[in-house]
Protein backbone atom coordinates (compact mmCIF):
# COMPACT_ATOMS: atom_id res chain seq x y z
CA UNK A 1 0.00 0.00 0.00
CA UNK A 2 1.25 3.42 -0.79
CA UNK A 3 -1.21 5.86 0.74
CA UNK A 4 0.66 8.92 -0.44
CA UNK A 5 -0.01 7.90 -3.99
CA UNK A 6 -3.72 7.82 -3.39
CA UNK A 7 -5.79 10.72 -4.43
CA UNK A 8 -7.31 12.94 -1.81
CA UNK A 9 -10.86 12.15 -2.25
CA UNK A 10 -14.15 12.40 -0.60
CA UNK A 11 -16.46 11.40 -3.34
CA UNK A 12 -15.27 7.95 -4.15
CA UNK A 13 -13.53 5.18 -2.38
CA UNK A 14 -9.82 4.69 -2.52
CA UNK A 15 -8.35 1.49 -3.83
CA UNK A 16 -9.23 -1.66 -2.01
CA UNK A 17 -6.57 -2.41 0.53
CA UNK A 18 -6.20 -4.82 3.37
CA UNK A 19 -5.00 -2.58 6.18
CA UNK A 20 -5.59 -5.30 8.74
CA UNK A 21 -2.97 -7.48 7.18
CA UNK A 22 -0.69 -5.09 9.07
CA UNK A 23 -2.40 -5.82 12.35
CA UNK A 24 -2.79 -9.56 11.90
CA UNK A 25 -6.47 -9.17 11.37
CA UNK A 26 -7.23 -7.13 14.44
CA UNK A 27 -9.56 -4.22 13.93
CA UNK A 28 -9.51 -2.67 17.38
CA UNK A 29 -6.99 -2.39 20.17
CA UNK A 30 -7.37 -4.47 23.28
CA UNK A 31 -8.59 -2.32 26.14
CA UNK A 32 -9.81 1.21 25.77
CA UNK A 33 -9.66 2.80 22.35
CA UNK A 34 -7.66 5.88 21.48
CA UNK A 35 -9.48 9.13 20.87
CA UNK A 36 -8.77 10.69 17.50
CA UNK A 37 -6.90 13.61 19.07
CA UNK A 38 -5.72 11.87 22.23
CA UNK A 39 -2.09 12.66 22.97
CA UNK A 40 0.21 9.68 23.41
CA UNK A 41 3.86 9.57 24.37
CA UNK A 42 6.57 7.00 24.86
CA UNK A 43 7.00 6.06 28.51
CA UNK A 44 10.72 5.57 28.14
CA UNK A 45 10.48 1.88 28.97
CA UNK A 46 12.80 -0.20 26.86
CA UNK A 47 11.17 -2.42 24.31
CA UNK A 48 11.24 -5.97 25.57
CA UNK A 49 11.21 -9.00 23.35
CA UNK A 50 7.71 -10.16 24.27
CA UNK A 51 6.19 -8.23 21.44
CA UNK A 52 7.23 -9.21 18.02
CA UNK A 53 7.73 -5.77 16.62
CA UNK A 54 6.77 -5.02 13.10
CA UNK A 55 8.44 -2.14 11.31
CA UNK A 56 5.19 -0.23 11.84
CA UNK A 57 5.43 -0.71 15.62
CA UNK A 58 8.98 0.57 15.63
CA UNK A 59 8.13 3.56 13.50
CA UNK A 60 5.17 4.44 15.66
CA UNK A 61 7.17 4.14 18.86
CA UNK A 62 9.72 6.53 17.41
CA UNK A 63 6.92 8.88 16.50
CA UNK A 64 5.88 8.91 20.15
CA UNK A 65 9.26 10.15 21.39
CA UNK A 66 7.47 13.43 22.02
CA UNK A 67 3.80 13.78 22.91
CA UNK A 68 1.82 13.45 19.73
CA UNK A 69 -1.83 13.21 18.77
CA UNK A 70 -3.10 9.88 17.41
CA UNK A 71 -4.37 11.52 14.22
CA UNK A 72 -0.97 13.15 13.67
CA UNK A 73 0.71 9.77 13.86
CA UNK A 74 -1.66 8.36 11.26
CA UNK A 75 -1.13 11.29 8.91
CA UNK A 76 2.61 11.40 9.53
CA UNK A 77 3.17 7.75 8.73
CA UNK A 78 0.47 7.42 6.10
CA UNK A 79 -1.22 4.63 8.04
CA UNK A 80 -4.97 4.27 8.31
CA UNK A 81 -6.31 5.44 11.64
CA UNK A 82 -7.65 2.04 12.65
CA UNK A 83 -4.30 0.41 12.05
CA UNK A 84 -2.53 3.04 14.14
CA UNK A 85 -4.96 2.42 16.97
CA UNK A 86 -4.36 -1.31 16.98
CA UNK A 87 -0.59 -0.91 16.90
CA UNK A 88 -0.66 1.75 19.61
CA UNK A 89 -2.71 -0.70 21.68
CA UNK A 90 0.10 -3.23 21.37
CA UNK A 91 2.65 -0.64 22.46
CA UNK A 92 0.46 0.37 25.39
CA UNK A 93 0.05 -3.26 26.45
CA UNK A 94 3.82 -3.48 26.60
CA UNK A 95 4.06 -0.32 28.67
CA UNK A 96 5.95 1.48 25.94
CA UNK A 97 3.48 4.28 25.36
CA UNK A 98 0.71 5.86 27.39
CA UNK A 99 -2.06 8.33 26.80
CA UNK A 100 -0.98 11.66 28.24
CA UNK A 101 -3.50 13.38 30.43
CA UNK A 102 -4.59 16.58 28.82
CA UNK A 103 -6.38 19.53 30.29
CA UNK A 104 -9.30 18.99 27.95
CA UNK A 105 -11.81 16.21 28.48
CA UNK A 106 -11.64 13.48 25.90
CA UNK A 107 -15.28 13.61 24.96
CA UNK A 108 -17.07 16.71 26.16
CA UNK A 109 -16.35 20.04 24.55
CA UNK A 110 -13.34 21.95 25.87
CA UNK A 111 -13.86 24.31 28.78
CA UNK A 112 -14.21 28.07 28.48
CA UNK A 113 -10.57 28.71 29.29
CA UNK A 114 -9.40 26.55 26.42
CA UNK A 115 -12.02 28.05 24.08
CA UNK A 116 -10.75 31.55 24.88
CA UNK A 117 -7.20 30.46 24.27
CA UNK A 118 -8.17 29.07 20.88
CA UNK A 119 -9.90 32.34 20.01
CA UNK A 120 -6.91 34.40 21.11
CA UNK A 121 -4.54 32.07 19.31
CA UNK A 122 -6.49 32.43 16.07
CA UNK A 123 -6.56 36.22 16.38
CA UNK A 124 -2.81 36.22 16.85
CA UNK A 125 -2.14 34.15 13.72
CA UNK B 1 8.55 16.53 9.19
CA UNK B 2 7.61 17.66 12.63
CA UNK B 3 8.20 14.53 14.58
CA UNK B 4 11.84 13.82 14.03
CA UNK B 5 12.52 10.17 14.42
CA UNK B 6 14.80 9.26 17.24
CA UNK B 7 16.08 6.06 18.68
CA UNK B 8 13.15 4.57 20.59
CA UNK B 9 15.49 3.30 23.25
CA UNK B 10 17.37 6.56 23.57
CA UNK B 11 15.36 7.91 26.42
CA UNK B 12 11.94 8.70 27.71
CA UNK B 13 9.68 10.94 25.73
CA UNK B 14 8.47 13.78 27.86
CA UNK B 15 5.13 12.87 29.37
CA UNK B 16 3.88 16.41 29.16
CA UNK B 17 4.83 19.77 27.78
CA UNK B 18 6.45 19.50 24.40
CA UNK B 19 8.42 22.69 24.83
CA UNK B 20 12.10 22.76 25.54
CA UNK B 21 12.78 22.21 29.17
CA UNK B 22 9.29 20.83 29.62
CA UNK B 23 6.42 22.65 31.17
CA UNK B 24 3.89 21.57 33.71
CA UNK B 25 0.95 21.96 31.41
CA UNK B 26 0.15 19.10 29.11
CA UNK B 27 -0.49 19.46 25.43
CA UNK B 28 -4.10 20.37 24.76
CA UNK B 29 -5.65 19.27 21.50
CA UNK B 30 -8.87 20.67 20.08
CA UNK B 31 -10.73 20.20 16.85
CA UNK B 32 -13.10 21.96 14.51
CA UNK B 33 -15.00 20.28 11.71
CA UNK B 34 -15.10 21.77 8.22
CA UNK B 35 -18.18 20.46 6.46
CA UNK B 36 -20.11 21.14 3.29
CA UNK B 37 -21.08 19.62 0.00
CA UNK B 38 -18.68 18.41 -2.61
CA UNK B 39 -16.76 21.29 -4.15
CA UNK B 40 -17.84 23.78 -1.51
CA UNK B 41 -14.24 24.60 -0.64
CA UNK B 42 -13.41 22.38 2.35
CA UNK B 43 -9.99 21.34 1.13
CA UNK B 44 -9.25 24.90 0.06
CA UNK B 45 -10.14 26.34 3.44
CA UNK B 46 -8.17 23.82 5.47
CA UNK B 47 -5.17 24.29 3.17
CA UNK B 48 -5.29 28.07 3.22
CA UNK B 49 -4.89 28.31 6.97
CA UNK B 50 -3.07 25.21 8.16
CA UNK B 51 -0.54 22.58 7.34
CA UNK B 52 -2.68 20.08 5.52
CA UNK B 53 -2.20 16.37 5.03
CA UNK B 54 -4.56 13.57 4.13
CA UNK B 55 -5.74 11.43 7.01
CA UNK B 56 -6.71 7.91 6.05
CA UNK B 57 -9.42 6.04 7.76
CA UNK B 58 -11.04 2.73 7.01
CA UNK B 59 -14.48 2.43 5.70
CA UNK B 60 -16.17 -0.74 6.84
CA UNK B 61 -17.68 -2.24 3.76
CA UNK B 62 -20.50 -3.77 5.71
CA UNK B 63 -21.79 -0.29 6.45
CA UNK B 64 -21.74 0.88 2.91
CA UNK B 65 -24.86 2.03 1.26
CA UNK B 66 -26.48 0.63 -1.80
CA UNK B 67 -25.17 1.36 -5.22
CA UNK B 68 -21.71 0.02 -4.59
CA UNK B 69 -21.57 -3.14 -6.55
CA UNK B 70 -17.91 -3.26 -7.49
CA UNK B 71 -17.02 -4.90 -4.20
CA UNK B 72 -19.64 -7.61 -4.00
CA UNK B 73 -18.07 -10.83 -2.97
CA UNK B 74 -15.28 -9.15 -1.06
CA UNK B 75 -14.82 -11.12 2.09
CA UNK B 76 -13.51 -10.66 5.53
CA UNK B 77 -11.76 -7.62 6.85
CA UNK B 78 -11.13 -5.94 3.57
CA UNK B 79 -11.96 -2.29 3.72
CA UNK B 80 -11.46 0.72 1.58
CA UNK B 81 -9.57 3.61 2.99
CA UNK B 82 -10.89 7.08 2.56
CA UNK B 83 -8.85 10.22 2.95
CA UNK B 84 -10.09 13.34 4.61
CA UNK B 85 -8.52 16.75 4.86
CA UNK B 86 -6.59 17.04 8.06
CA UNK B 87 -5.11 20.35 9.11
CA UNK B 88 -3.19 21.42 12.15
CA UNK B 89 -2.71 24.86 13.63
CA UNK B 90 -0.15 25.30 16.37
CA UNK B 91 -1.67 28.02 18.51
CA UNK B 92 0.96 27.78 21.21
CA UNK B 93 3.51 25.33 22.58
CA UNK B 94 0.71 23.58 24.40
CA UNK B 95 -2.34 24.21 22.29
CA UNK B 96 -3.11 22.58 18.98
CA UNK B 97 -6.18 23.07 16.84
CA UNK B 98 -7.00 20.35 14.34
CA UNK B 99 -9.26 20.87 11.36
CA UNK B 100 -11.09 17.91 9.89
CA UNK B 101 -12.60 18.34 6.45
CA UNK B 102 -15.56 16.02 6.72
CA UNK B 103 -16.82 14.38 3.56
CA UNK B 104 -20.43 15.29 3.09
CA UNK B 105 -21.67 12.22 1.32
CA UNK B 106 -24.04 9.78 2.94
CA UNK B 107 -21.60 6.95 2.82
CA UNK B 108 -19.26 8.76 5.19
CA UNK B 109 -21.70 9.12 8.06
CA UNK B 110 -19.92 6.38 9.94
CA UNK B 111 -17.12 8.84 10.69
CA UNK B 112 -19.16 11.82 11.73
CA UNK B 113 -20.03 10.76 15.25
CA UNK B 114 -16.43 10.26 16.11
CA UNK B 115 -15.38 13.49 14.45
CA UNK B 116 -18.08 15.45 16.24
CA UNK B 117 -17.42 13.99 19.69
CA UNK B 118 -15.56 16.57 21.71
CA UNK B 119 -15.35 19.03 18.81
CA UNK B 120 -15.46 22.75 19.53
CA UNK B 121 -17.87 23.29 16.66
CA UNK B 122 -18.15 23.24 12.91
CA UNK B 123 -17.90 25.42 9.85
CA UNK B 124 -20.42 24.60 7.15
CA UNK B 125 -19.23 25.82 3.78
CA UNK B 126 -22.05 26.76 1.45
CA UNK B 127 -21.84 27.17 -2.29
CA UNK B 128 -24.81 29.27 -3.36
CA UNK B 129 -24.86 27.55 -6.74
CA UNK B 130 -25.55 24.26 -4.97
CA UNK B 131 -27.00 25.20 -1.64
CA UNK B 132 -28.55 21.81 -1.03
CA UNK B 133 -25.06 20.34 -0.71
CA UNK B 134 -24.79 21.62 2.83
CA UNK B 135 -28.23 20.49 4.05
CA UNK B 136 -27.04 17.17 5.50
CA UNK B 137 -24.27 18.85 7.49
CA UNK B 138 -26.61 21.48 8.91
CA UNK B 139 -29.19 18.85 9.83
CA UNK B 140 -26.53 16.79 11.51
CA UNK B 141 -25.04 19.61 13.59
CA UNK B 142 -28.47 20.88 14.61
CA UNK B 143 -29.55 17.43 15.71
CA UNK B 144 -26.37 16.89 17.56
CA UNK B 145 -26.32 20.29 19.24
CA UNK B 146 -22.90 21.15 17.91
CA UNK B 147 -22.49 24.90 17.36
CA UNK B 148 -21.71 25.92 13.81
CA UNK B 149 -21.38 28.88 11.50
CA UNK B 150 -22.22 28.95 7.82
CA UNK B 151 -19.53 30.36 5.55
CA UNK B 152 -20.77 31.27 2.09
CA UNK B 153 -17.90 30.68 -0.28
CA UNK B 154 -17.85 33.40 -2.91
CA UNK B 155 -17.10 31.57 -6.12
CA UNK B 156 -16.32 33.51 -9.26
CA UNK B 157 -19.37 33.83 -11.41
CA UNK B 158 -21.81 33.13 -8.61
CA UNK B 159 -24.12 35.97 -7.75
CA UNK B 160 -23.18 37.52 -4.45
CA UNK B 161 -25.80 36.76 -1.89
CA UNK B 162 -26.88 38.62 1.16
CA UNK B 163 -26.05 36.40 4.14
CA UNK B 164 -29.53 37.04 5.48
CA UNK B 165 -31.06 35.53 2.35
CA UNK B 166 -28.85 32.49 2.73
CA UNK B 167 -29.91 32.12 6.35
CA UNK B 168 -33.54 32.13 5.25
CA UNK B 169 -32.93 29.73 2.38
CA UNK B 170 -31.21 27.35 4.79
CA UNK B 171 -33.92 27.80 7.43
CA UNK B 172 -31.29 28.43 10.07
CA UNK B 173 -32.11 29.05 13.68
CA UNK B 174 -31.82 32.72 14.49
CA UNK B 175 -28.39 33.38 15.91
CA UNK B 176 -26.48 31.02 13.66
CA UNK B 177 -23.87 33.30 12.09
CA UNK B 178 -23.70 33.41 8.30
CA UNK B 179 -20.72 35.10 6.73
CA UNK B 180 -19.21 35.48 3.30
CA UNK B 181 -15.75 34.09 2.73
CA UNK B 182 -13.11 33.33 0.17
CA UNK B 183 -11.67 30.04 1.28
CA UNK B 184 -8.57 30.61 -0.84
CA UNK B 185 -7.51 33.51 1.34
CA UNK B 186 -5.88 32.74 4.65
CA UNK B 187 -7.19 35.89 6.28
CA UNK B 188 -10.73 35.08 5.22
CA UNK B 189 -10.50 31.51 6.50
CA UNK B 190 -9.10 32.83 9.75
CA UNK B 191 -12.07 35.19 10.15
CA UNK B 192 -14.43 32.25 9.65
CA UNK B 193 -12.77 30.31 12.46
CA UNK B 194 -12.78 33.39 14.68
CA UNK B 195 -16.50 33.85 13.99
CA UNK B 196 -17.09 30.25 15.04
CA UNK B 197 -15.12 30.70 18.28
CA UNK B 198 -17.05 33.87 19.12
CA UNK B 199 -20.30 32.06 18.42
CA UNK B 200 -19.31 29.10 20.60
CA UNK B 201 -18.29 31.39 23.43
CA UNK B 202 -21.61 33.23 23.17
CA UNK B 203 -23.48 30.10 24.17
CA UNK B 204 -24.39 30.38 27.82
CA UNK B 205 -23.30 26.83 28.53
CA UNK B 206 -20.10 26.97 26.50
CA UNK B 207 -17.48 24.99 28.28
CA UNK B 208 -19.75 24.36 31.26
CA UNK B 209 -18.60 21.40 33.31
CA UNK B 210 -20.40 18.28 32.34
CA UNK B 211 -21.61 19.68 29.08
CA UNK B 212 -21.79 16.88 26.63
CA UNK B 213 -21.62 17.69 22.96
CA UNK B 214 -23.52 14.53 22.28
CA UNK B 215 -26.69 15.62 24.02
CA UNK B 216 -29.34 15.80 21.33
CA UNK B 217 -31.61 18.36 22.94
CA UNK B 218 -29.76 21.57 22.13
CA UNK B 219 -31.43 23.35 19.30
CA UNK B 220 -29.25 26.41 19.06
CA UNK B 221 -28.18 29.41 21.03
CA UNK B 222 -30.53 30.65 23.69
CA UNK B 223 -32.53 33.58 22.49
N1 LIG C 1 -13.57 31.50 -6.67
C1 LIG C 1 -13.40 30.67 -5.64
N2 LIG C 1 -13.06 29.39 -5.85
C2 LIG C 1 -12.90 28.57 -4.78
C3 LIG C 1 -13.08 29.03 -3.46
N3 LIG C 1 -12.89 28.00 -2.62
C4 LIG C 1 -12.59 26.93 -3.39
N4 LIG C 1 -12.58 27.26 -4.69
C5 LIG C 1 -12.32 26.35 -5.79
O1 LIG C 1 -13.39 25.43 -5.87
C6 LIG C 1 -12.96 24.12 -6.17
C7 LIG C 1 -13.42 23.12 -5.13
O2 LIG C 1 -12.83 23.42 -3.89
P1 LIG C 1 -12.40 22.27 -2.86
O3 LIG C 1 -11.71 22.97 -1.74
O4 LIG C 1 -11.67 21.20 -3.54
O5 LIG C 1 -13.82 21.74 -2.39
P2 LIG C 1 -14.16 20.51 -1.44
O6 LIG C 1 -14.73 19.44 -2.30
O7 LIG C 1 -15.21 21.04 -0.50
O8 LIG C 1 -12.92 20.10 -0.73
C8 LIG C 1 -11.45 24.21 -6.28
O9 LIG C 1 -11.11 24.30 -7.63
C9 LIG C 1 -11.11 25.51 -5.57
O10 LIG C 1 -9.96 26.10 -6.11
C10 LIG C 1 -13.45 30.42 -3.27
O11 LIG C 1 -13.62 30.91 -2.16
N5 LIG C 1 -13.59 31.18 -4.37
MG1 LIG D 1 -12.00 18.27 -0.84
Amino acid sequence: MNPSAERWLDREAGPLVRPYARTRGRTRPAGEGFDLIAVVAATGARPGDRLRYSPDHVRLLRGCARPVAVADLAAEFGLPLGVVRVLLGDLRDEGLIAVVDTAAPAQGRPGRGVLREVLNGLRAL
Amino acid sequence: MVYAPSDPAAGPGPAAGAGPGGTARPLVTTKILIAGGFGAGKTTLVGSISEIRPLHTEEPLTDRGVGVDDVTGVQGKTTTTVAMDFGRLTLSDQLLLYLFGTPGQDRFWFMWDELAAGAIGAVVLADTRRLTGCFPAIDYFERRGLPFVVAVNCFDGAARHDPRDVAIALDLDPGVPVLLCDARRRESSKQVLIALMEHVLSWPDAGAPGHDARSPDRRGPAT
